[in-house]
Parts: structure tokens; sequence; C-alpha cells
């Protein structure tokens, strides 16, 4: 604002005559509150350094035995602290998830952005919204009680917990993730582009597989990258579906725990505060905190990246 | 744009036809099959949506009674067992997590948007801080209530008071992403005029500001509530019970909620259990509807395009 100005010769001065402390202070609360962000991400380090530094603390846990260890019973008596059972669950779990989430996101978004008339967009886009409004808990119980015993015990041999079927609803619950984020992406890439391509003789298909989606490559890949955070932090589901027994398998036929299937199963027992099983359930949640905020951070500087091209 | 759950209605970009469209090689097996490929893709989505309501809603049709709201949670008795205290449970949370979230996600908004200068590195630190929130798992959110809130310095316990704050905390990125872009679709014009009056930027934000923006902050602030009502995990973990017999009558009583006690009616076996916890996601799926409802209606009553 120029409120002072200097018009020569006028005879009011312009000055302001007095400071607005009110409009000061008001500056002051909002910026406190803007702060609240920044106090939660504080928040959640010091939540969770405090218990993960007495955890490796503990006379009977070392860092090199949590990171390479291959068994996970810090709730059994005899009690081993290797976390490469609850990674091996997760991962297998994520990968499933992306395998679905990924070809079917991306092509729904091609779709969306390339094909669909606006009255189909219309249709379809809602209906993905829905897709993701619903509660991760309602798709947990959907892969227990259809998935599971409807159509994967019909085709294959498999037990009630298993982190095929986590997986396979993990994979469609991420789809919308996917295909909005893409679709972002590819309707951000400019209508010449295209124009130009159709100009050269292009079809509709190599415009859209060879211009549009190499144009929002990194768009899509931050699309990716956001759907990998959002499957390896998902609770519900493999709560629900893929078993509560720590299981180092990579086979996706097998019931296994992932990170945050023990941080769930292990805060609702009750652990005293300050035992080993409280402050275990806090490394785990570090090591899930550090994957996904590296993983963000790599999203966030895609996204920026490709918004920077064509702007 | 990190925030999945910003979702973005209305037409794209690009609904103007362009000039070359490359129409008459459509024809070809190979188009037509990448064009079929595309479309499997959505049907996928669109398939597995229908199959879970219509699952949900045939299997939970038998329980969906009276006693449902009328009596409380039973272990032992899966028949006549209702979930009343979960559904009030769910009712108070809404109420605490958006009294908490929307006043400091609204303030934050407009700071970020009206006084923030971008070229400060604080300014800058806080939207990339927002951004990571937006996507960090709702576990986390759990773990920093179990260990600052309901343990640790505060020491609240489980109560209503603690949910609603964490709830709040997790969903407050979306609100100030959402709110953020409501504000900024207010046009510059208003803003210079009611500055040109000689309001003050606050006055500027009040009268003129908010009043414009405030149909884009609904709708934003309805569809991230929407999402604090579904989760379950970050209750869990701060030890949220399954299964309680009483009414929350303050922020400082026990509670339990919707997606709890689904959880824990979905994690028994008996077949009786699963009608029980298919009839309690059709209540809250039917609360979700309404809440979406509400806001697709102030969008399209209220909103308005310059």
């Amino acid at each position: 604002m120029s409120t002072t100005t200097n018009t020569a010769g006028a005879g009011v001065s312009l000055r302001r005559s007095q400071p607005r402390y009110g409009e000061r202070a008001i500056e002051a609360v909002l910026f406190l509150a803007a702060l609240i962000s920044i106090l939660t991400t504080i928040g959640i380090v010091i939540a969770i350094i405090g218990p993960t530094i007495e955890f490796f603390q503990e006379p009977a846990v070392s860092i090199w035995d949590f990171l390479t260890g291959t068994e996970w019973t810090v709730l059994f008596a005899d009690q081993n602290f290797g976390v490469l059972p609850l990674v091996t669950a997760t991962l297998t779990t994520t990968v499933i998830a992306l395998l679905v989430a990924i070809p079917i996101g991306l092509g729904a978004a091609i779709y969306l952005a390339e094909y669909a008339s606006p009255r189909a967009r219309k249709v379809f886009k809602p209906i993905l919204e829905v897709l993701a409004g619903i509660p991760t808990v309602v798709y947990g119980f959907f892969a227990l009680a259809f998935i599971t015993p409807q159509i994967l015990q019909r085709l294959i041999d498999i037990g009630t917990f298993s982190m095929l079927s986590a997986g396979l609803v993990m994979g469609i619950m991420i789809v919308p993730t996917v295909a909005s984020l893409s679709e972002d992406a590819m309707t951000a890439v400019p209508q010449s582009l295209r124009d130009g391509a159709y100009a050269l003789g292009s079809t509709k298909m190599h415009v859209a597989t060879r211009v549009v989606v190499p144009a929002a490559i990194s768009g899509i890949v931050a699309a990716f990258v956001l759907g990998f955070s959002r499957a390896i932090g998902e609770t519900m589901i493999v709560v629900l579906a893929a078993g509560s027994s720590p299981n180092l398998t990579l086979n996706p036929l097998e019931p296994a725990q992932t990170m945050t299937a023990f941080i769930a199963q292990a805060a609702s027992g009750d652990q005293p505060t300050g035992s080993i099983g409280y402050e275990s359930l806090f490394a785990v949640a570090a090591l899930l905190f550090v994957i996904t905020v590296v993983m963000n951070y790599i999203s966030i500087r895609l996204v920026r990246r490709y918004r920077e091209e064509y702007e | 744009m990190t925030a999945t759950d910003l979702i973005h209605y209305g037409p794209g970009p690009s609904d103007e036809k362009p000039v070359f469209t490359g129409r008459g090689h459509d024809r070809s097996p190979k188009e037509r099959g990448f064009r079929a490929l595309l479309v499997a893709c959505l049907a996928i989505g669109v398939i597995f949506l229908v199959v879970l309501l219509a699952y949900v809603l045939i299997e939970g049709w038998p329980r969906l009674d009276g006693d449902l709201f009328r009596n409380q949670a039973s272990q032992l008795r899966p028949a006549t067992a209702g979930a009343q205290a979960a559904i009030l449970g769910t009712l108070w949370l809404m109420a605490g997590t958006a009294l908490i979230s929307l006043p400091i996600g609204v303030l934050a908004a407009v700071y970020l948007e009206e006084y923030a200068d971008r070229n400060k590195w604080y300014n800058r630190l806080i939207e990339l801080n927002i951004q990571n929130l937006a996507a960090v798992p709702s576990v986390v959110y759990g773990i920093l209530g179990l260990g600052l809130i309901v343990r640790g310095p505060l020491s609240l316990g489980p109560v209503l008071l603690a949910g609603a704050i964490i709830l709040a905390l997790l969903i407050l990125p979306v609100i100030i992403i959402s709110s953020r872009e409501a504000i900024r679709a207010v046009p510059d014009s208003l803003r210079d005029g009611s500055l040109a009056l000689g309001a003050t930027r606050w006055q500027t934000i009040w009268r003129t500001i908010l009043p414009n923006s405030i149909p884009g902050i609904a709708t934003g602030s309805i569809l991230a509530l929407s999402r604090a009502i579904g989760e379950a995990a970050p209750l869990i973990i701060i030890g949220v019970a399954g299964f309680l017999t009483f009414n929350p009558g303050s922020m400082f009583d026990r509670f339990t909620a919707l997606p709890i006690q689904i959880y824990s009616y979905a994690s028994r076996p008996q077949e009786a259990f699963i009608v029980l916890s298919s009839a309690l996601i059709v209540v809250l799926l039917l609360i979700l509807l309404v809440m979406n409802s509400v806001a697709i209606y102030i969008r399209n009553r209220y909103q308005r395009r310059w």
C-alpha cells in the first residue's frame, strides 16, 4: 500500500497520522495461526524422538539389530527387535497397490484429459471423488468380508488374511489420487503441442502417449510418488485384511503385519508409558515418518518443476 | 498441489474442440483397442464402487433398524446391539474438530494470501511445511496425539477433546489449502476498490474478501471435515475404545466413534457382526453423503465466478 506517496504541492499531508496498533495485532494473530502448522511438525518430531531414543538406549536393543534383524516379537515374552519383517510386509502391500493404482489411475487420467467429452467428464470425475471419499476402514472391511472370501478364495488357495487382498484394495483406494494429479498435469500441457502433433498427422493415441504424457511426466511421477507415500502410510486396510503377525516374506499370498499395522496393534494393546513395547511403537513410527517425508519432498519438487515449465 | 483431497470440480481447460483431432485414424483397431483399455481403467473404479455400495447395503439391510440407534454396543448380542455411543461420539467429534480447525485454518489462509511476503524464508517454510503435512499419514498424527496430548505433557487421556485436536491438526493443511484458493479467487478489483475507499487492510479482508470467499471456504472445509469423520487410525492409536456403552456428555469424556465401532465389529468373525458392521458403514456413508451434498449445494448455489 502506498499511503505515503509524495504528492508535491498538496495542501493536506497524506502521511499516516498515527500507527494502527490494531492492524499490527491482527497481523500477528494471523501469523500465529499460520505458525501452528510449523508447531505441528515440531510436535510430531518431539513426540517421536524422545521414546525412540529411549528405545535404542534399552540394553536389549541395538540400531544394527533393529535394521537388520529378521524377527519382530516385541509384544511376546521372548523379545526380538528386527524391523525387517514389518518392512517387507509394508513393501509387498505397497508394491501390489502401486501395480494396481498406477496403470488404472494413469489410464483413467488419460481418458479424462484427452478422450472424454465434457459430459462424460461430468459423470466420471464425481465418481472418482466418491471413491476418494470413502473411509479406509470401509475399504478394509470390504477386503476382509468380500474381496477375500467372494473373489480371491474362489480363484486361488488363500487364507482369511493376505497381503494380496489388502494390496489390491489399497490400490483401488489410491486410484483417485493418481488419476486426479496426473490429469491435472496433463491438462496443463498447452493445446499448441497437441495441435502441432495432429498437424503432423498423429493419431489420438500417439498424441496422448508420445506428446501429452511425456510433456506431463514430472507431474505424473509426482502423482506416483504421492500414491507410494499414501500406500506405506495406510493403516486400516492392512490392519483388517493383511493379518497381525510379523512375517518375513515377500509372498503376497501370506498374511503379514506392516509397520502401520504394528503401530495400531501395539497402541490399542494399551502399553504402559515407558515400557519397551510403547517405545518400539515410536521407533517404527519414526522410520515411517522419515520415509514419507522424503517421498513427499520428492513429489513437491517434481510438481514445482512441471509448473515452472508452462507458466 | 499435493493435497489429494482437494478436488477440482467443473469442466477442464481443454473443452473447446481443437482444429486437428486425428479423427481420421480413430477407426483403426489399435486406436480402438487403446481407447477401450482407457475406458476399462475407469470402469474398474466404477464397478468397484458399485459393488462395494451394493454389498454393504444388501449385507447391512436386515440390521438397519431402530435398535442400531437406540441400543449400545455389545460383544454378546449382535442381533440387537447398536452403536448409539459411537454415532453420538462421531457427531461430538465433528463439532469439536470444526470448532478447532476452522478458525485456525481460515486465519492461516488469510495470512498466507493477504499478508505473507513470499520472499521471506519463513513464509516459504510455512508453505512447504503445509504441503508436506497434507501428505503425512494419519497414523503419525495419532502418534503425535499419543505422545503429547493423551499421555506426556498434556495427559488428557483418550477423551473427546484429544480426538478433536488430533483430527483438527490432521485436516488443517487441507482447510488452509482450499481456503487459500477461495481467497485467491476474489478479484483484485474488489480489494483495490475497498482500499481506495480508505478501508484498512483488515477492514478490506473482513468486510470484502471473506464474505466473498465464504462459499469456497465452506465447501472445502466440509469436504475436509468429512475426511476427518471417516478416520479410524489416529483414534485407535490414542486408545479410543471399541466398546463403550455410555454417551459422551462433555469434551472431557471418554468416547468412541463410528469408524472405531465399525473396526471392532468387523474384526469379529461371526456373520452377525459382519451384518452389524455393514449397517454401521451404511450409516457412516449416509452422514458423509449428507455432508458432501451440502458442500456441493453451497458451491452451486453461492459460488460466484468473476
